[in-house]
């Protein structure tokens, strides 16, 4: 759409700056000012310049919560986006259906997250869960509280859970969007189901994909309240990804400084990272603009 | 299972098959879809089943015996909750700063949603990535500052404090999804009216948010759900009086152990508020989440 040059139009934007002034660029700039200052206690502080982001990039720490994080971020995008997309494929189309996957589908998602932990928790559980129950019953020794492996399996099981319907939904709503005409025209070149699936619907997906993949990656390299619940970063430090690294530190033992130059790198990865995500969907948005 | 595999289910699973004589393909790939479907609705199913379960079950029978439905049926867990202050009154405060929290997102969103999508002007591309990277911000980084920050404006432990906070990441969903719709309504309907005499503001309330009362709808619905589900900022902010029910869900873990039932009930009222409405925003659900740019 042709859009009008109007300065004026910044009077309409006002609340939203200010108060997202207030809400988020004060909120960091005290973080920016912890990060280059030490205290010895009763608010007095003084200048330590970039000691603190020194000392945290080379604290194992800080790199063996990346590494997790990136991990997990990583295997969780690797099954929710093939899954999401072959959930979406053989969704029904219209009907009673389509609306009864649709609701169910969403349910997962607008649990509040400490409860999707809750559930985990409980469903996990050898003596009182369904799924720790049968595993155990099949002679398979799980034990998520104890056993790194199984810890992790169990949040991974639970991200999917929690999260492979968006996708879905996403890559829904794309399929959704295809002309029949694109189907009619592959029918009479005799393609194949992959060729229809290679060559039209997942180019015509890529715009709502690159949405899901961003979604993905940003909320579970924040991930923070199912885990915690779960496992609360256990067993020993396996599953404390940064997120509940930096609750620890910050608001835990009160590691102001450490905590703020933590924060900050943390937000920049992830501004970095999302930064190219949302160059290639604008870019896609503009080719399939024309 | 396989009960559900009835035509409507069935049929356009494949659009292939529109074009050709449909007997011949019904049999095959159909069904298929059907199984892939039932099998993962059942996966999620299963575990909000099992807290439904548990939530219907004395602690005994938690404990004592393994049973996939509860034999000895009982309310008692739901009661505890309903009737114990200190239980609903997190559902209350929650439900307080939710709707604050909805209230002052859209009424800043709207104007700015709509300035995004019929006006350019200096740095609007980039001030709309900024708002986005709002949303990206890990509320673990905001976590330490927002508390210092509300604690010492006196704001610690008040609803609208956690509202404000949550406005962090809502702001800007409300903007992005509203600009999405408002993308879809014509530009010559602003022309049209303004040429009719309408003021800016009587064009907006009478003509323009009636356009697109759905994407309010599904603003406020987003809005609504994402401050329903957070915990870290809303547990950092607040302690007696604000307190969401989702940190009153903690304090099951007693002397005794965790009381599981209640434990299981309390969750399964959290689900309530989100299954009653989703319903009505079914359609929409994927442009919300795509921040409307299906």
């Amino acid at each position: 759409m042709n859009k009008t040059v109007n300065q004026k139009a910044w009077f309409l934007i006002l609340p939203v700056l200010i108060l997202v002034a207030f809400s988020a660029v004060i909120p960091l700039m005290t973080v920016v000012n912890y990060s280059v200052q030490d205290t010895f206690g009763n608010n007095q502080f003084f200048w330590a310049g970039l000691d603190w982001f020194k000392d945290m990039l080379e604290s194992d720490r800080m790199w063996n919560a990346l590494g997790r994080q990136l991990m997990f971020s990583g295997i969780i995008l690797a099954i929710e986006v093939p899954l999401g997309i072959f959930v979406a494929l053989n969704m029904p189309q219209k009907g009673f259906w389509s609306s009864f996957c649709l609701v169910v589908m969403s349910l997962p998602l607008l649990i509040p997250w400490n409860v999707v932990g809750t559930i985990w928790q409980i469903f996990g559980r050898v003596d009182i869960g369904l799924l720790g129950y049968t595993l155990d019953a099949l002679g398979i020794d799980y034990n998520y509280t104890q056993d790194s492996f199984d810890a992790w399996a169990t949040v991974i099981v639970m991200d999917v859970w929690h999260w492979t319907s968006l996708v879905a939904l996403l890559a829904f709503a794309g399929l959704r969007s295809i002309p029949d005409a694109y189907y009619q025209a592959a029918k009479i070149d005799q393609a194949s189901r992959w060729a229809v699936f290679r060559y039209i619907e997942l180019p015509k997906m890529a715009g709502v994909l690159m949405i899901a993949i961003l979604l993905r990656f940003m909320d579970s390299f924040m991930i923070y309240t199912e885990p915690f619940v779960l496992t609360g970063g256990g067993p020993g430090n396996a599953t404390t990804f940064l997120s509940i690294d930096l609750v620890k530190m910050a608001l835990g033992q009160f590691d102001l400084g450490p905590a703020a130059a933590f924060s900050l790198m943390y937000f920049l990865t992830i501004l970095a990272i999302s930064w190219v995500f949302y160059t290639v969907m604008t870019t896609l948005d503009k080719r399939d603009g024309k | 299972m396989t009960d559900i595999a009835t035509p409507q289910v069935a049929e356009p699973v494949d659009k292939m098959t529109i074009a050709k004589p449909r007997k011949a393909s019904r049999r095959m790939r159909p069904s298929g879809g059907a199984v892939v479907m039932t099998l993962y609705l059942l996966f999620l199913m299963l575990p909000i089943y099992w807290l439904f379960n548990m939530s219907l079950k004395t602690n005994a029978e938690i404990l004592g015996a393994f049973s996939l439905w509860p034999r000895d049926l009982t309310f008692a867990n739901y009661a505890r909750i309903l009737n114990d202050p200190s239980w609903y009154m997190g559902y209350v405060n929650t439900l307080i700063y939710v709707v604050l929290n909805t209230t002052i997102s859209l009424a800043v969103a709207l104007p700015a949603a709509y300035a995004f999508s019929r006006y350019s002007f200096i740095g609007d591309k980039h001030l709309f990535f900024w708002l986005l990277t709002n949303r990206m911000a890990p509320p673990a980084v905001f976590a330490l500052p927002f508390f210092q920050f509300y604690s010492s404006v006196g704001l610690f432990d008040t609803h609208i404090a956690v509202a404000l906070a949550h406005c962090l990441f809502n702001v800007p969903l409300a903007v992005w999804i509203l600009e999405g719709f408002m993308r879809g309504v014509p530009k010559e309907i602003d022309e049209t009216a303004y040429i009719d005499g309408y003021s800016f503001p009587a064009f907006f309330i009478k003509i323009f948010t009636p356009l697109i009362a759905s994407g309010i709808g599904v603003a406020a619905f987003f809005c609504f759900m994402f401050s329903w589900v957070e915990l870290l900022l809303s547990r950092t902010l607040t302690s007696v009086d604000a307190k969401p029910i989702a940190a009153t869900m903690t304090r099951t873990v007693g002397a005794a152990g965790v009381d599981w039932g209640v434990l299981a009930a309390a969750g399964m009222l959290t689900i309530v508020p989100g299954a009653l409405v989703i319903y009505f925003v079914r359609n929409y659900i994927a442009k919300g989440f795509a921040l409307g740019r299906v």
